[in-house]
């Protein structure tokens, strides 16, 4: 079988995930995340019209009401709309609102639904989510560490973080809101992500005790080749059913689905390149991954 | 070669996957919209005739009805309907026709046959974003409920000293009272009665300017006990709230320090819920009349308790106390042994009931419970239409009327119980009518039914057209491997929803989206073994050490691989709330499954095709990768 030479474009797709990762914290830091309501609080109201809505009447409606500074938008469909109070509104009465769209509307309008979240509470999920992802990061890192060796937990790290940053700045540069799904899908993210970085890793580890005496850059290239086809055929079955749930899963998991879709992308190529490039980087070599004297079946052999 | 699995691993797996159908099949069959009919009070019981008259006025609107019936104990009837859309309109009609005293809520009945819920299987529970209804989130204000009890302490503490003839001058400061003294004499005295009588507070001397002073500080395990005692009783205090709005599966739950979920499926009126849930309710303390009591300053109230149903007791119309100063109230023993309950008050309501009670020795005091209920009237309004309203009024019942022995204060007790249930309910219904601190809602979800009905609908074709997707690759991509593999991945769909059923998770939107990145990511497994083996072939392994070498060999990657995940799926769950709870559910349980269906699922339909026989050709597919081809 040809080895294909992966590590060769080390220094081209290290600028890439350079780039990438930077952009995304350059975006972070300018344009931040478009936090969803349940990171912000305040209320959101989404109606369903019989007709097509006006969406200058029912601000002009809302205004009058007294909610100013509502925004309202489409979605989905040109008869579905959300409106968005902002947080000072604490405990807006969304019953008052749908009247008033009646009023203004003269057909029928039906309620999907109504989220009220209070300040106090999106300040904590976004405290909680910031957690739960470092939380996970270092377990995880732990567990790659006990299992592999410290090269290969900074390799996963840092294919996870390069993700992390990546999903969020897709967030960030397109304005796509960043709800509590979102977040969730993060950490799924974090999941799959390390899921290939792991897969990846193992058979790193083996050529290393397999294949002696052939340096470390070759050793991954023949590992990167032989999993090649693993990590394709699982990150296209992921996709199929991601965009099927992108798709035709509605407006509510849009967001989550998005998330995952951009997570599966950079997730497939960061534990290619990412990791195995930090696992070079760091001069793995096959001492490293000396089996320890109380692993393997052959050593029982030896004992009297 | 081998490549045989001896029988039992068969049987096993047939028996899990046996189970999995059973368990699974529940979720097949679409409940029944439904009306749930319940008695207001525990002692009212739905006989037939009551049902009648709703089941007629149905007739008469032309509703059809299938499958009415009563609870063995009474308490509960049902009737399905056979159209959903006129469930509301239903429930309307039939509040109306079977009158007061009777809860319709609306209701989805499962549909689960007989012969599957004698093994126990029952369909998911559907989470609010499907099923539609309320979802709120109530803080407790725990600074109130410490504010409340140092105020108790403050005023204890200064009758105390009053008594004693101490002279000292008190106050309070956020969670310590201070009292100065002018002599360490008084002060000495003053913490003696202190210790004796508060010993849950700290004690602290300090001397300044000549002042002899006690700071009295509550320490973290007391306040950490009121906010619990405040939590706990609002919970109590909202179930029986909850339980007046009439809803079929209401959840009251704590959650953190100081918050409390409640859920109310099918509720659309948010308005009327929550000013049900925050309402303040009721107790009196009366006097019980005397014979010489004139008629215009006596009432006469029946007692609430089904036994003493019939008998009832004159009580004075000036209220003593009400239920507000109330602030605890517990089921415990005298020191004869004889069951009694504790009563707290706070400082104001104690030097209320000492005023009252100090010259009415021996007489007796009688406790009312107040509950707020509903009449429901039908007015024609200016459109002509017929709507419901609602008229509220106040129920008063007696719970007790015990003799008053001696004058009392801020804190006293029931005795005469004949039993600790009595106590017990006593207690709770003593606590059940307010709530221990103020509570506010910073959390609302509102999910209309035609979201969350359309939720579903979307979630399922998400599920069916990524499955189809994934199937038809893999068949594809892997031919007779293939077709094992998809035989699997349909199995762990089969276990996954079926131990869902089986715990009572809830299934979410997101945990649908859970089921969808599942089906996506478990034949991962089995296209690592699948890798494994072309591997082997292609090193000119036989087909059936290629088999066995790349089952054995992916097993040890797909293990680590899939703990990692795991640990992700759990902080998940630990952190998330509500809905990415669902999803970490049905991640991780979905995880389990895999591992099982890809490994021993796959393996045994392998060995079933190709083990134990001569093969020449494993039916796997081949590489489409350019540059891999041998």
């Amino acid at each position: 079988m040809k080895t294909i030479k992966f590590m060769n474009q080390r220094y081209l797709t290290l600028s890439l995930s350079a780039v990438l990762v930077f952009g995304s914290i350059l975006s972070l830091g300018t344009r931040q995340l478009n936090w969803g309501l349940d990171f912000t609080g305040g209320t959101l109201v989404e109606v369903h019209f019989q007709e097509v809505a006006d969406l200058g009447a029912i601000r002009k409606s809302l205004d009058a009401g007294g909610y100013i500074g509502a925004s309202v938008v489409s979605f989905g469909t040109d008869r579905d709309v959300l409106i968005r109070l902002p947080a000072d509104f604490v405990d807006s009465d969304a019953g008052q609102i749908l009247s008033l769209l009646k009023e203004q509307s003269n057909s029928n309008v039906d309620l999907r639904r109504i989220e009220f979240v209070g300040p106090q509470v999106g300040d904590e999920l976004r405290e909680q989510g910031g957690l739960a992802m470092l939380l996970a990061l270092a377990l995880v890192m732990l567990y790659v560490a006990f299992r592999f060796q410290y090269k290969f937990a900074v390799g996963a790290l840092a294919a996870l973080v390069h993700d992390v940053f990546i999903v969020l700045g897709f967030f960030s540069i397109l304005d796509m809101e960043f709800d509590l799904t979102v977040l969730a899908a993060l950490l799924a993210v974090i999941g799959y992500s390390l899921n290939d970085t792991i897969v990846v890793s193992d058979r790193i580890r083996e050529n290393f005790r397999k294949l002696r005496r052939i340096n470390p850059e070759e050793v991954i290239n023949i590992s990167l080749t032989e999993t090649l086809g693993r990590t394709l055929v699982t990150s296209l079955t992921t996709m199929l059913v991601l965009i099927s749930l992108a798709l035709l899963g509605g407006e509510m998991i849009n967001g989550f689905s998005i998330a995952l879709l951009v997570g599966v992308i950079t997730g497939t190529y960061s534990s290619i390149y990412v990791a195995a490039n930090t696992l070079l980087a760091l001069g793995v070599t096959e001492e490293d991954l000396m089996i320890p004297v109380k692993e393997g079946a052959d050593q029982d052999e030896l004992l009297p | 070669m081998v490549n045989k699995y001896p029988l039992w691993k068969y049987i096993l797996l047939m028996l899990a996957l046996l189970a999995g159908v059973l368990y699974s099949m529940p979720n097949l069959y679409a409940p029944d919209p439904a009306l749930q009919i319940t008695g207001e009070s525990s002692s009212l019981v739905l006989d037939q005739r009551a049902l009648n008259r709703g089941l007629l006025a149905l007739d008469a609107a032309d509703i059809s009805y299938f499958g009415q019936e009563i609870n063995s104990d009474g308490r509960n009837g049902l009737v399905r309907l056979n159209n959903r859309e006129r469930q509301l309109e239903a429930q309307s009609i039939f509040s109306r026709a079977i009158g007061d005293g009777y809860i319709v809520a609306l209701n989805l009945a499962p549909t689960t046959p007989e012969w599957l819920s004698a093994w126990g299987a029952k369909p998911m529970k559907l989470g609010l974003d499907l099923s539609g209804g309320v979802h709120f989130k109530l803080e407790v204000d725990t600074e109130a409920a410490i504010k409340q009890r140092m105020e108790f302490y403050e005023i204890s503490v200064k009758r105390k000293l009053r008594e004693e003839r101490i002279r000292g001058r008190i106050s309070t400061e956020r969670n310590t009272i201070q009292a100065n003294f002018r002599s360490e004499e008084h002060r000495e005295s003053a913490r003696a009665i202190i210790s004796e009588n508060h010993p849950e507070l700290f004690l602290d001397r300090v001397n300044q300017d000549d002042m002899w002073i006690i700071r009295a500080t509550l320490v973290d395990q007391t306040i950490k006990e009121i906010i619990d005692y405040a939590v706990s009783q609002n919970l109590t205090t909202l179930r029986n709230r909850v339980n007046e709005l009439g809803v079929s599966e209401p959840l009251v739950q704590r959650q953190g320090r100081n918050r409390i979920v409640v859920e109310l499926p099918g509720i659309q009126d948010t308005a009327e819920a929550k000013r049900i849930l925050g309402k303040v309710a009721n107790l009196e303390f009366r006097l019980v009349a005397n014979l010489d009591t004139p008629d215009s300053e006596k009432q006469k109230f029946s007692y609430r308790s089904p036994d003493l149903k019939g008998s009832s007791e004159w009580l004075e119309k000036a209220v003593i106390i009400t239920g507000e100063r109330v602030s605890n109230a517990q089921a415990s023993f005298d020191q004869n042994g004889q069951p009694n309950v504790l009563i707290s008050l706070d400082g104001e309501g104690g030097t209320q009931m000492s005023r009252a009670t100090r010259y009415n020795i021996k007489r007796r005091m009688g406790v009312l419970f107040i509950e707020r209920k509903f009449r429901t009237r039908y007015e024609v309004d200016d459109q002509g239409q017929e709507v419901q309203v609602k008229v509220p009024y106040d129920e008063k019942k007696l719970l007790t009327a015990p003799v008053i022995q001696s004058a009392l204060g801020a804190s006293f007790q029931i005795t005469g119980l004949d039993n600790p249930m009595e106590s017990s309910e006593l207690a709770l219904m003593l606590r059940a009518g307010a709530l221990a601190a103020p509570i506010s809602f910073v959390e609302e979800r509102t999910v209309g039914p035609s979201l969350g009905a359309e939720n579903i609908r979307l979630g399922v074709l998400s599920i069916q057209v990524g499955l189809a997707c994934v199937v038809l690759f893999m068949i594809f991509y892997y031919r007779v491997f293939g077709i094992a593999a998809v035989i699997a991945l349909s199995s762990n769909l089969t276990l996954l929803v079926a131990l869902m059923s089986l715990i009572g998770a809830t299934l979410t939107l997101p945990g649908i989206a859970g089921i969808v990145l599942t089906v996506g990511m478990a034949v991962d497994a089995n296209v690592l073994i699948f890798s494994r083996i072309r591997e082997e072939l292609r090193n000119r392994t036989t087909p059936q050490m290629a088999i066995h070498q790349g089952f054995e060999r992916a097993v040890s990657t797909i293990l680590d691989a899939n703990l990692t995940t795991l640990i992700v799926a759990i902080i998940l769950y630990a952190v998330g709330s509500g809905p990415v709870k669902g999803f970490a559910v049905t991640l991780s349980i979905g995880i389990l499954t895999s591992m099982f269906t890809a490994i021993m699922g796959t393996r045994s339909l392998i060995n079933l095709f190709y083990g134990g026989r001569n093969i020449k050709l494993l039916s796997i597919g081949k590489e489409f990768l350019p540059g891999l081809e041998k």
